[in-house]
């Protein structure tokens, strides 16, 4: 079967900044993946790079061509517009036409629970209700990779509750979930694997279970006492 | 009764009275500046959202080019303007010269490095804050400068208004252009220097006192456009919303 996505020795640089360093990674379909780390460890630069919008510097990155892919933002961009048209502006750049796009967009409001915003300014929303609307701009395009960065950051609890509610029923749905986080609870939550990133280097790839009770790398193991501290 | 109130005297009854030969003037360099402004705008605004997106060898060099001409000087345009249109110039076929539509060319051209200078700070600080995200959603370059265009209009205003400034207060472009003929190509500001030659100076000072004034009549009426349009994107919305809940 072949695999999402699938990296060997992938390294990214920024100028003379080098982000992401040698690193191996192959996520099947259906895996929950959780990227942890420090900040400037490389968590949004490999899901950036998985995504398409970084090139790797050096190495291999196979990517499954036919699988859709979308991305969820730490911060999602609004449009100055309505909620109904920022989730069919997605649609509408992948070619559909306006009348489905609408429809479809509904939908995805509908799935995310603000079917009852659709008309109201996207921007003055709060920011857990703009997260959902992000949330129901990459569902719409129904995607089979969902790769999000630090999704939950800077929610209050009932906003990354809700949020996370929707992660765990897309994964369910047979989506591919990529996601970064600083949270860990929720990357027992919800992540069936963890990646352990410093510095640009990956130190740990481990089942969820193996990563937050098993032998880690020291590096790894002192993030992780950190953290949960 | 010094210079400056006895300017303001004359202003007021120039414009109480109604003077015809002031309201002529007036249309005239509102006409002038208005058209400028609206074609180095069409140009200017996709131009600038070309440049605020794109990624091109040489590109450093073309936004220094483009930022040195924000300080042409307005005498500089009309005496190329002028050379262009000149019986012997490349453009000379059309006759333009001493128009109301040579003084509308060197306005544009004055008018054009502003708003696509302006336009392209504006965009490309967009695209660097939020480009990447619809870039993921599947725009390419053009449609981004488009979505970012459109989502930056209300700070484009202020650039508009800039261009408009730079337009109607402008003397040297349309002097040599239009050569300040009287009810033909005469404007408010070839109007202020023919009158401070002529050595009527509170009638030349009563001239700018209404230049500025239907400036500020001008960007009171954009800034109210923009406050009405910016509370109907908050409340229309939701006055449609709650409507839509009661007939459910």
């Amino acid at each position: 079967m072949p695999a999402m996505f699938n990296l060997q020795a992938v390294s990214v640089r920024y100028g003379h900044i080098t982000a992401l360093t040698n690193c191996t990674l192959r996520i099947e379909a259906g895996e929950r993946v959780g990227l942890v780390g420090s900040n400037g460890s490389g968590k949004s630069t490999l899901l950036r790079t998985l995504h398409g919008l970084m090139r790797p510097s050096s190495g291999q990155l196979d990517v499954d061509a036919q699988a859709r892919q979308a991305m969820l933002f730490q911060r999602p961009y609004m449009l100055r517009a309505s909620v109904l048209h920022n989730v069919a502006l997605g649609l509408l750049l992948r070619g559909m036409a306006w009348s489905e796009a609408k429809a479809q967009a509904r939908e995805a409001l509908e799935r995310v629970g603000l079917q009852g915003e659709s008309l109201r300014n996207a921007k003055a929303l709060s920011g857990g209700q703009q997260q959902r609307v992000a949330l129901a701009r990459a569902w719409a395009c129904r995607p089979q990779v969902l790769l999000l960065d630090e999704p939950t950051a800077s929610l209050d609890p009932t906003a990354k509750r809700e949020v996370e509610r929707l992660m765990d029923e897309f994964a369910h749905s047979g989506m591919t979930l990529v996601f970064s986080s600083h949270n860990l609870g929720q990357v027992k939550r919800l992540a069936s694997r963890v990646v352990y990133l410093e510095q640009g280097a990956m130190l740990a790839d481990l089942p969820v279970h193996d990563f937050f009770n098993g032998k880690l790398p020291a590096a790894a193991a002192h993030f992780l006492k950190g953290e949960l501290a | 009764m010094n210079t400056f109130s006895s300017s303001a005297e004359t202003a007021f009854s120039l414009i109480s009275s109604l003077d015809p030969m002031l309201a002529g003037i007036v249309a005239r360099s509102l006409a002038v500046s208005a058209l400028a402004c609206a074609i180095a705008s069409g140009a200017g605004l996709l131009l600038g959202a070309w440049l605020g997106v794109s990624s091109f060898k040489g590109r450093g060099v073309i936004l220094a080019l483009l930022n040195t001409a924000l300080a042409l000087p307005s005498v500089v345009v009309g005496l190329v303007v002028y050379l262009l249109l000149s019986r012997s110039g490349p453009l000379g076929y059309l006759g333009w010269l001493f128009s109301f539509k040579a003084m509308v060319l060197a306005q544009s051209v004055l008018v054009l490095p502003v708003v696509t200078a302006l336009v392209r700070q504006t965009i490309e600080d967009a695209e660097r804050n939020h480009g990447e995200q619809f870039q993921s959603l599947g725009a390419g370059r053009f449609v981004r400068g488009l979505i970012l265009l459109w989502d930056e209009r209300y700070a484009l205003l202020t650039v508009l208004i800039a261009a408009f400034g730079r337009a109607i207060s402008e003397v040297g472009a349309v002097m040599v252009v239009g050569g300040n003929i009287d009810g033909y190509t005469r404007v408010m500001t070839t109007s202020i220097a023919l009158e401070t030659s002529k050595g009527d100076l509170p009638l030349a000072l009563a001239l700018g006192m209404v230049l500025l004034g239907v400036v500020l009549v001008l960007n009171v009426l954009i800034a109210l456009l923009r406050r009405w349009r910016e509370q109907l994107d908050d409340t229309a919305p939701l006055a449609v919303v709650q409507a839509h809940r009661a007939a459910s």
